[in-house]
């Protein structure tokens, strides 16, 4: 665990030292910022129901961008043969990495804070869907940074990495709006599997089980498969 | 220390590594030879745990690869040609980071950083990144990552390849340094510096082990068997010195060697090795009004060696 800990250590300092991490801030706020605040005095609401709608689109867009180059990097560089070689577990390696992206998407988040608190000052702020709303984040955050590890392992070519990322973060949000005409079943099978659905439960302050489970279980699979994907390259 | 037994490895279909055998004790600077594509890396990669083995088996220090690849990297220090390092990162950052991720609590760190730095000497570039880095300072930065942990035993790939003739001195040497009660396995193409800086040497052809030895085994062997005598004589012409020395028992060929002289004969005879041969090689010169100038035996060089081990077949 410690050697996951270094690591991560190791990855975050990398968005900061490289511009990567600032421009990636950048654009995302910016972008958000832009989207909400458009709208928000025309309907006059206090709350952050627009922003949070949206975040589903604007990560499946940002993570891959800042996963791509975890392992993919690594693998063109051959650095990866170094990491390897040093006493560490592979699991370790895949772990680190993505807590240090899933930090680095709360920090992303942290400055929209600031939204919520000058809302507070200008209205009647519910906290409930607010609080949801960025634990929802947190968990949407760490399933499609697993996404976005398990699309750089299996290339060394960082562009494709970001390209699979964004494909399955995207059919992730979007699954459950693209089956309409399936019959009414399976309709209710996909909307499961989809993240947004779960996501916007979570955004209006209802924390049910089903969709931390959910939520959970996306980041595990995606991590295992990072893992197995890295053990299949011995 | 290192026990590899039918060691094979497979791309796809292609046999990289074929059932190769090895016994390398603690204390030897062994160094593997052979030309590009012959398997040293990949058989460096497998005994680092970064590649596994199609099938074979591989024991250091009694620990089986597949059962205690952990402990195993922890006794390894390996540096893969090239050295790929991360290049943002500044080079006190990365040994600072190599500490951390070997364990060396933080004290210790700071110690061994400094102890690294005077053996490799990297102090005037430890605030640098290692992307501004030129290769023979990237290759040291490399040593001192593999050498952080003080391992037992230490893996080079290609430690000099690309690098100019004062930082390959100043690699061997650090080699040579650590090798004294350190186990050291080091791959090269280059042949004067297998020579210069190994105990032993292990030729390594398609896969294939082909010759294992000291250097100066490697050499005894070979000229066991034949020996290459040099003559430069004066006043002589090729024609009659080539049927002379032909009918000499021992001799099995006579070659014209360049000479700068037209008037110098250079001639390079082939031999069976026998005691006697310079000898009779005189005797057969005094018969005749020829001056000799000159009289050697050619040790059979490493490069030579290599090349008829290593030949297309």
């Amino acid at each position: 665990m410690t050697s996951a800990m270094n690591i991560f250590k190791k990855e975050i300092q990398d968005y900061f030292i490289t511009p990567i991490g600032y421009i990636v801030i950048g654009i995302f706020l910016l972008v958000t910022g832009w989207f909400f605040f458009t709208t928000f005095f025309i309907y006059s609401e206090a709350n952050l129901r627009n922003f949070f709608n949206l975040l589903p689109m604007t990560f499946s867009l940002v993570i891959p961008a800042i996963t791509m180059r975890l392992f993919a990097e690594e693998l063109h560089s051959g650095s990866y043969e170094m990491l390897l070689t040093l006493p560490v577990r592979l699991r370790d390696v895949v772990i680190g990495k993505f807590l240090a992206c899933t930090v680095f998407v709360a920090i992303m988040l942290s400055p929209t804070l600031i939204y919520a608190i000058s809302i507070a000052f200008i209205g009647h702020l519910d906290p409930g869907p607010v609080i949801g709303g960025y634990l929802g984040a947190i968990l949407l955050g760490a399933a499609y940074s697993a996404v976005g590890v398990f699309a750089s392992s299996i290339t060394r070519n960082q562009i494709v990495a970001c390209i699979v990322g964004m494909v399955i973060c995207f059919g992730l949000t979007l699954f459950d709006k693209m089956v309409f005409f399936f019959p009414g079943q399976i309709v209710e099978v996909f909307t499961y599997l989809a993240a947004a659905a779960h996501f916007e439960n979570i955004s209006k302050g209802i924390i049910d089980t089903r969709d931390l489970l959910y939520f959970c279980s996306v980041t595990f699979v995606f991590l295992y498969t990072s893992n197995l994907v890295m053990q299949s390259r011995r | 220390m290192i026990q590899v037994e039918k060691l094979t490895r497979f791309y796809g279909t292609f046999c990289a590594v074929d059932g190769i055998d090895l016994d390398v004790r603690k204390g030897e600077i062994t160094g593997l030879l052979g030309p590009n594509g012959a398997g040293k890396t990949t058989t460096l990669r497998m005994l680092t745990g970064y590649l596994a083995p199609t099938s074979g088996t591989i024991r250091i220090k009694d620990w089986s690869i597949d059962e205690h690849l952990l402990q195993i990297k922890k006794l390894i220090g390996y540096l893969p040609e090239s050295a790929p390092l991360y290049h943002a990162m500044l080079v006190y950052d990365y040994l600072d980071y190599i500490a951390g991720i070997r364990g060396l609590d933080k004290r210790r760190r700071m110690e061994r950083i400094h102890e690294l730095s005077d053996l490799c000497d990297l102090r005037s570039i430890m605030h640098k990144p290692i992307g501004e880095l030129s290769k023979g300072l990237r290759q040291r930065v490399g040593l001192a990552h593999a050498m952080m942990e003080d391992p037992e035993i230490l893996v080079l790939d290609e430690p000099t390849s690309g690098l100019d003739p004062n930082q390959i001195a100043e690699i061997r040497d650090i080699i040579r340094h650590f090798g004294r009660e350190k186990t050291v396995i080091l791959s090269t193409h280059i042949l004067s510096e297998a020579e210069a800086t190994c105990d032993r040497i292990v030729i390594i052809d398609k896969g294939k082990i082909v010759a294992d030895g000291s250097t100066e085994a490697l050499k005894k062997e070979s000229t066991a068997q034949e020996k290459v005598v040099v003559v430069t004589l004066l006043k002589a012409d090729f024609a009659s010195a080539s049927m002379r020395f032909r009918l000499l028992p021992g001799v099995t060929g006579v070659e014209l060697m360049e000479s700068a002289d037209p008037d110098i004969l250079r001639l390079r005879l082939t031999t069976d090795s026998r005691d006697n041969l310079r000898e009779m090689i005189y005797s057969c010169i005094k018969e005749t009004d020829w001056i000799l100038l000159e009289l050697t035996t050619e040790d059979k060089s490493l490069e030579n060696i290599f090349r008829e081990l290593t030949k297309e077949a």
